[in-house]
């Protein structure tokens, strides 16, 4: 059985002001806030995508990560490469639905935007990254209080087995009030490390 | 591989708080879309598909609930409480639950909410239906937009296929409210009138409210007549633009075509299609485009959106629950609000209810992000 090979090809952290592929540090910019940082990033990782700015925070954050970890990938492919998405958060889209929220509450100072209105579902964040890296592939959105490496361990182990997709991008992706991360790493049947829960906590938990 | 079947099922809606009034009422050609005029929802009147709110006190009242809960956590528990009752399944750790939603109780984000905004997150609202019912496992919240519902069928499956659980709880809701309502006005995708999927007057979408509810089984024992079973399902991106659907309908097709695979079937043992058909112009006809490419134009389809508007984060599955009573009734019903064909290339769309033999059917969704799913059923042979 394949999926019983399966490992972990290659693992990307964003968080606190620091962007991380496998255990290379790639930027380390303390002290400024999400805004000033994630240009930052796109600048330093070469990203080159201006459709970038106008994402909300939430696809900011997961268009970068992913970035870092298929530029080469899927840039180098001919064909479209079948990498599933299998994203979760706690705070879904949150952060623009109360952007949203503000635009409709007073009826005097009524101004709901389409540009922002696409941006309250977590998925949205999914199409950007599809549409970069042209993946016509399976997408899900998981909403979990906590992160939770059996659920995606399970979840990316069933769509390979069932060939539904040959690698899967699996991970975490948050914002929220006060704070932003992201953790993101490729299940595939190459690479060193052992995909199970015990791995998958350990990666998601060395910070 | 394992097999899995849809089994025991409730529809919480406008028309009916059961499957079986809520099919019978499609039968008689009745929606529940109707003229609401309520300012704290919208500044002008607008037809939607909401659900009475005395009825749905007094409905919830009975179950003698403690504590508060929301207007979507109250139409969540009565539907998932109907069917953990008739199917008699004990709530163990080999039980799964997932909530399929697009945007949970996002009424509570508005400061006239009385709830706390807290309420917002998808994970509490999970947690609330577990506590509520004492389930063991951690809730699954599935949250990408309008596929969610039958998604949240695919993701059971695949559950129960791996291995993590023996039975998936789904529930799926999304309610109307200002949130949604503002949203899709600013987008200009709302109809001023009850929605016409697929007709050539069609102008746009009707949001509606429902709380759908299915079990998910791998064992064939203990089935309802209109149990079925998932032969093959598949998800994939468009990979095109983030609000508007491909023109070609790419993945929609390719994910009619994996589903396919999974199945062993093809166009020709499709007897019926129950279709997206959100009645906007550029999603019909992408549909459309899609249908065509895989010689499916001649198949038996309808929308149900001319009954209940869109409903969101539990389209999908609301309408596969209705997909299964089709079958089981061997009746098509019509596609409300069509006349006249409206799309470039053909499509059987069904106009009175009809009286055919069906043994399979295709359900399609497809939505915001790019997203479209499809899956086959077929009826349990007894």
């Amino acid at each position: 059985m394949k999926a019983q090979h399966l490992k972990i090809k290659e693992y990307c952290r964003i968080s606190n002001n620091r962007v991380l592929l496998n255990d290379e540090l790639l930027l380390e910019d303390l002290g400024s806030d999400f805004i000033t940082f994630i240009k930052l990033a796109y600048k330093k990782m070469d990203t080159n995508y201006p459709k970038f700015f106008k994402m909300d925070d939430l696809s900011k954050l997961g268009f970068l990560a992913t970035d870092i970890l298929l530029k080469t990938v899927t840039q180098d492919s001919e064909m479209p490469k079948n990498i599933a998405l299998v994203f979760s958060n706690s705070a879904s889209s949150l952060q623009t639905d109360r952007k949203h929220q503000e635009s409709i509450v007073d009826k005097e100072n009524y101004f709901p935007s389409p540009a922002v209105f696409v941006y309250t579902l977590p998925n949205i964040c999914l199409g950007e990254i599809s549409i970069k890296h042209r993946l016509y592939s399976e997408n899900s959105f998981f909403i979990f209080n906590h992160f939770n490496a059996e659920y995606l361990h399970d979840y990316a182990s069933s769509l390979i087995k069932t060939e539904k997709a040959d690698e899967v991008l699996c991970g975490w992706i948050n914002c929220d009030v006060d704070d932003y991360e992201a953790f993101l790493y490729l299940v595939s049947t190459e690479g060193s490390i052992a995909h199970n829960k015990e791995e998958i906590i350990k990666l998601y938990t060395t910070k | 591989m394992n097999k899995t079947y849809l089994s025991y099922n409730n529809i919480v809606s406008s028309i009916g708080f059961d499957s079986l009034t809520v099919v019978q009422n499609i039968h008689e050609g009745l929606s529940g879309i109707s003229l609401i005029e309520d300012e704290n929802l919208f500044p002008n009147p607008f037809y939607a598909s909401v659900i009475d709110s005395d009825y749905l006190e007094k409905a919830f009242k009975k179950l003698k609930p403690n504590g508060e809960y929301t207007r979507l956590e109250q139409m969540m528990v009565l539907s998932l409480d109907k069917i953990i009752q008739a199917s008699g399944v004990a709530l163990t750790d080999r039980v799964g639950l997932i909530l399929s939603t697009t945007k949970g109780n996002v009424d509570t984000l508005d400061p006239r909410n009385p709830m706390p905004a807290e309420r917002a997150y998808l994970g509490t609202l999970g947690h609330i239906i577990k506590n509520y019912f004492g389930f063991s496992t951690e809730p699954i919240v599935l949250s990408n937009a309008c596929v969610s519902g039958i998604l949240a069928i695919s993701t059971a499956k695949r559950f129960i296929s791996q291995g993590t659980f023996d039975k998936v709880f789904i529930v799926g809701g999304d309610i109307v409210s200002n949130f949604i309502l503002s949203g899709f006005n600013s987008f200009q995708a709302m109809s001023s009138l009850p929605c016409k999927p697929y007709c050539k007057q069609r102008s746009g979408i009707n949001i509606g409210e429902v709380a759908a509810s299915i079990l998910v089984n791998k064992d064939q024992d203990n089935l309802p007549s209109e149990a079925v079973e998932i032969l093959g399902e598949a998800s994939c991106n468009d990979a095109n633009h983030i609000s508007g659907p491909s023109r070609t309908g790419e993945g929609l097709y390719r994910s009619i075509l994996s589903a396919f695979k999974e199945a062993h079937v093809g166009p020709g043992d499709i007897d019926y299609i129950s279709a997206h058909g959100t009645a906007t112009i550029f999603n019909d006809e992408m549909e459309a485009i899609a249908l065509n490419r895989l010689g499916l134009d001649a198949v038996p389809l309808n929308s149900l959106k001319g009954y209940f508007g869109h409903t969101l984060g539990a389209s999908g599955l609301l309408e596969t629950i209705i997909g299964m009573h089709s079958l089981y009734h061997n009746t098509l019903y019509p596609s409300k609000g069509f006349t006249e064909l409206g799309v470039s290339q053909p499509l059987n769309i069904i106009t009175a209810p009809t009286a055919k033999d069906l043994n399979c059917f295709l359900k399609t969704a497809s939505g915001f992000g790019g997203c479209n799913t499809a899956a086959v059923f077929k009826k349990v042979q007894s």
